[in-house]
């Protein structure tokens, strides 16, 4: 199969991802949407690195897996200092900030 | 396939491996010494020493360094001037928020919660607070930043753009959710500082992967070259160009990337905010500067709309929104929404003369900043029984600060000018030549519009002043408020008023040895 093809698909879910982040008020889904938006640049990486027919663009999905896996790390830990302090994890809730 | 092991130039990485260094050995500390107060001596010690070890090696770099630079690991990463100036600049904005940091009221009590897991006003909370705990993480926290900062001032390629960026950002992300009073705020601030800021570092991974795909190459150079040699713009290549510019514009915090800014300045214990504020700016201006003018040079009236667009929204907005602010903290959120508007200005028509410009507008913003918001760390609310509560950031409360300290409203008053570009201050020098660099290249209508811009900005200035010196303490209010002086938060202030004064009455030599730090290694624009 045509590797352009996985950059579509790899477009269709970064926009997935970006639409999750910006409409989704759950904390969580909102933060699956931000992965899955790195994820789908990772596809697109390693498509295109087939498509030139080398391997610097799967390495370089190594590193962006790497910064994935730091990034859950500190996005998990204020996520549940959130709410461990509200009970809740909303993105409406949270509405002291205004203006 | 054969892999050839890049040459590595560890000597023009000193500075970047001292200050990541350092940050290791916090790491050890934090968990081999037991006592609190001795840890938070032995942080506060390390943090400052490599700080200033590291200004110290890349002065040294700079005035030695033979030719126009070095291209390290392979092409990852280029030392030049143009580098080493915003390395030392970040290192000075560093060193300040550390000792800020450090800082502590007269009762003892910082900036930062005792233990950061556990739920404001819990029974766990009083505990660890009658037990002395303290979270000096945030020295090593603070140190893993400036290191992915000075990194992210060098990096020529997009990949590793992209883990700088993440190595500055998280630790900061952390950093925001610590206040010590109003966590709820803290937490706020941190969650959505976080969403958003992990939104645009995906932005900028795909833009990345989209000049993969079009060009074959993560490289600056290559980049260019690949855009150079398009006949006509290829939709691929102007597409990541785009996301990448955007990624790095969520950074800055311009306009319409800018609604994590006033949450997080205003939630961030205020220490962090004001290091953030001076150093994630100048970061990302210094790798904005870096991408557009060794990789997207070709794409200039490709890109021209999105930053005029972008500087005019930012300008605009960041003023208007200021002007009915009535806390303290988000009124500069807003105002450094406009000056990154200003700092987009200097990008108009990529003129040469925004390599030396903006480091200098960049110094006077930042010192400027981290002068003011160590200022609002030492005026605070004082509840009727005599007790020193939390900062008091409502514009209301500083009513007639000038008679209760006019030594600290005066240094308000002229971090406020500088913000505000009156002449005699270091803020006026920095707005003319990031203007004057503008009007070089024909961007005088923006300049037009920047310089109406700061005119209006000038009104919430000036009438914050005017209400330190003009008005009279409200009736029953005398005991409302107290100036708290801690001697590292004054220090502070102290350096950086000097500052502001001296590069706005002498910045020849500032300006001239920003003016030899204008040449990048690999410059597209010649």
């Amino acid at each position: 199969m045509d590797p352009i093809n996985f950059v579509i698909l790899a477009s269709i879910l970064f926009a997935i991802g970006a639409a999750a982040v910006l409409l989704r008020r759950n904390a969580i889904i909102a933060f699956m949407g931000v992965e899955l938006m790195l994820n789908a640049a990772n596809l697109a990486l390693v498509s295109f690195s087939r498509m030139h027919g080398e391997i610097d663009g799967q390495i370089m999905a190594f590193f962006v897996l790497v910064v994935a896996a730091a990034e859950v790390v500190v996005g998990l830990a204020i996520i549940i200092a959130v709410f461990r302090a509200r009970q809740t994890i909303s993105l409406d809730e949270p509405a002291e900030l205004k203006g | 396939m054969t892999f050839t092991t890049p040459e590595i130039a560890w000597a023009p990485l000193a500075p970047v491996i001292i200050v990541l260094g350092a940050a290791a050995v916090a790491i050890l500390i934090e968990s081999f010494v037991r006592s609190a107060e001795t840890r938070r001596r032995v942080q506060l010690g390390v943090s400052v020493v490599a700080l200033l070890a590291a200004a110290g090696t890349a002065i040294v770099q700079w005035v030695g360094l033979e030719g126009a630079g070095t291209v390290v690991l392979d092409g990852m990463l280029t030392v030049d001037r143009q580098s080493l100036a915003w390395q030392v600049l970040i290192l000075v904005f560093g060193t300040l928020g550390t000792l800020l940091f450090a800082a502590r009221t007269r009762a003892g009590e910082e900036a930062f919660t005792p233990l950061g897991s556990v739920a404001p006003g819990s029974t766990e909370e009083t505990l660890a607070r009658r037990k002395g705990m303290q979270v000096t993480e945030v020295f090593p926290l603070a140190l893993f930043a400036v290191g992915g900062m000075m990194l992210f001032t060098s990096v020529t390629d997009l990949i590793f753009l992209f883990v700088a960026l993440e190595v500055f950002s998280l630790p900061l992300y952390i950093l925001v959710a610590l206040a010590r009073r109003r966590r709820f705020l803290s937490h706020e601030g941190a969650l959505k500082y976080f969403l958003l800021g992990a939104f645009s570092s995906a932005i900028l991974l795909f833009g990345a992967a989209f000049l993969y795909g079009a060009t074959g190459s993560t490289s600056y150079t290559e980049i260019a070259q690949g855009v150079a040699s398009a006949s006509g713009v290829d939709a691929l290549v102007l597409a990541g160009a785009v996301m990448v510019v955007v990624g790095l514009l969520f950074k800055i915090g311009a306009v319409p990337f800018h609604s994590w800014t006033p949450d997080a300045y205003q939630g961030a214990p205020t220490p962090v905010t004001a290091f953030m504020a001076a150093a994630t700016k100048a970061a990302a201006t210094a790798a904005l500067l870096r991408v557009v003018y060794e990789a997207f040079y070709g794409l200039e009236w490709e890109l021209s709309w999105l930053i005029w667009g972008v500087s005019i929204a930012s300008m605009l907005l960041g003023t208007v929104v200021a002007l009915v602010q009535t806390e303290l903290k988000r009124m500069l959120a807003y105002s450094s929404i406009a000056h990154a508007g200003f700092i987009l200005v200097a990008f108009a028509g990529f003129p040469d003369g925004a390599l030396s410009a903006l480091p200098f507008y960049l110094a006077s913003y930042g010192l400027a900043t981290l002068g003011a918001f160590a200022i609002i760390t030492q005026v605070r609310e004082k509840s009727e029984d005599g007790t020193v509560m939390g900062e008091a950031t409502r514009l209301g409360q500083w009513a007639g600060l000038g008679k209760r300290s006019p030594w600290l409203a005066g240094a308000m008053a002229l971090f406020l000018l500088s913000f505000a570009g009156i002449p005699l201050t270091a803020g006026f020098v920095g707005k003319f030549v990031a203007f004057a660099a503008a009007i070089s290249e024909g961007g005088w209508p923006l300049v037009l519009i920047a310089v109406i811009a700061s005119a209006a900005a000038a009104f919430f200035y000036v009438r914050l002043v005017v209400l330190m010196f003009l008005t009279d303490v409200p009736e029953g209010q005398e005991d409302a408020v107290e100036i708290d002086h801690s001697p590292l938060a004054r220090a502070v202030v102290v350096l950086t008023a000097v500052a502001v004064v001296l590069l706005g009455i002498v910045p020849g030599p500032v300006l001239d040895a920003f003016e030899n730090a204008g040449v990048l290694l690999l410059g597209a624009a010649g």
